[in-house]
């Protein structure tokens, strides 16, 4: 199946039946809950300062819901009505607003203290009609320079998101620069298929002290539960492909234990044990 | 669920509309009374953010007189509760909010305000 960028807008990909069935589906829900987690530490906001927050993209409020269990206050912003409605019957308690991204924002100047972003911004890279307004780099530069404006100085927007190739991630980059972010890219798991995430970690000033970009988890920093599915079975395939060839099955213990068998089931003609049980015939030639 | 604290962040996006734009003037309202969290540390935070005259003005279009005029110096208790009220537990959840410069009207329905812009209106 393609992805879903590929196969709508989002509006109208996330149309009734759909946002009930994102919104019901316990793998998205955890994957949602993860990313959500991760981005808000990547946000790195001074703990125990009650901050604003918006939330791109905030769907049926699946990030929301940890937002408001973290304490924190926000704002969301979607393009989906059917995604919003049921985020209306899930009770979150942010503000929402039926906003496309990429028609840019209109908040006011250092509105926020920081911005996250799950899953949403490859919604940007698809044109959907010819008028210059529509294409991917305007709605890319817009929604850049008006998130840019909206943040307080310094702070941060971590947009976690999926591309589907290396030209994407710079075309993201190079307008995010050019609308005055600092930052870059952060892979976690590069090396897997599954668990692979890349976010988008974009720094607002900063001062002196120019601002880190923080490093992607690597698959040995979290041994267990928190890898991707079927990553052990290939890890043990692999290790037997180094060793060589596989261990005989039918050594002599094996034969051993087979004539041992046969005896105890009264079979007739079964050899005897001798020190040449097992071995292998010198070659004649 | 437009509480006064977004419309209080919240200036008209359409295009060329850069001056005057601020703050949007509600129109028909319908508004709800919800209670919520009470959290000082937030409010003294977020005090300096305020663009007191339009939320004083937005406050009183929506019935509310508690504030006053100007901003207070001293920040107390009493003064963080009636701030609390009107910034986080008075939400509008119909009507519109109209831009006083270009006259776009943003309709507020279940809570929701559509920001969506027509093509010629995007900048």
């Amino acid at each position: 199946m393609s992805r879903p960028e590929l196969q709508a807008p989002p509006e109208i990909y996330y149309g009734d039946v759909e946002a009930k069935k994102y919104t019901n589906n316990s793998r998205v829900q955890q994957i949602q809950a993860d990313m959500t987690y991760r981005a808000l530490e990547l946000l790195n906001l001074p703990p125990g300062d009650p901050a604003l927050l918006l939330d791109i993209g905030c769907g049926s409020g699946l990030s929301g819901e940890i937002l408001d269990e973290q304490g924190y206050t926000w704002v969301g912003v979607d393009v989906a009505p059917s995604m919003l409605e049921v985020a209306l019957e899930r009770e979150v308690e942010g503000d929402l607003f039926l906003q496309d991204i990429g028609q840019g924002f209109g908040f006011r100047p250092g509105s926020f203290d920081g911005a996250i972003s799950i899953s949403v911004i490859q919604w940007l890279l698809n044109a959907e009609t010819s008028h210059p307004t529509s294409s991917p780099p305007h709605r890319l530069m817009r929604f850049f320079t008006t998130l840019h404006a909206a943040l307080r100085n310094p702070s941060r927007a971590v947009l976690q998101f999926y591309p589907t190739s290396d030209d994407q991630v710079q075309l993201i980059t190079s307008i995010a620069q050019k609308a005055g972010f600092g930052g870059g890219v952060v892979v976690d798991y590069p090396n897997s298929k599954k668990a692979r995430k890349v976010y988008l970690c974009l720094f607002v000033g900063g001062g002196g002290g120019a601002q880190q970009v923080p490093k992607g988890l690597e698959d040995e920093a979290e041994e267990g539960e928190a890898r991707a599915q079927f990553e052990k079975r290939r890890e043990r395939l692999k290790k037997r492909q180094i060793s060589g060839k596989r261990k005989n099955v039918k050594g002599k213990d094996w034969i051993l234990r087979k004539k041992e068998l046969y005896r105890q089931r009264g079979k007739d003609n079964v050899p005897n044990d001798s020190k040449y049980t097992g071995r292998k015939r010198k070659a004649v030639f | 669920m437009v509480r006064l604290i977004t419309h209080n962040l919240l200036a008209c996006h359409v295009k060329g509309c850069t001056s005057n734009n601020f703050p949007l003037q509600f129109k028909d309202v319908q508004i709800e009374l919800r209670e919520a969290e009470f959290n000082p540390d937030f409010l003294r935070n977020f005090m300096p953010r305020i663009e007191w005259k339009a939320l004083v003005d937005a406050a009183r279009q929506l019935g509310d007189t508690s504030l006053p005029e100007e901003q207070p110096e001293m920040v107390d208790d009493e003064f963080l509760q009636k701030l609390h009220h009107v910034l986080l537990e008075v939400h509008v959840e119909e009507g519109a909010m109209v831009c006083p410069n270009c006259n776009h009207s943003y309709p507020i329905s279940n809570g929701i305000p559509n920001m969506l812009l027509a093509e010629h209106e995007i900048g």
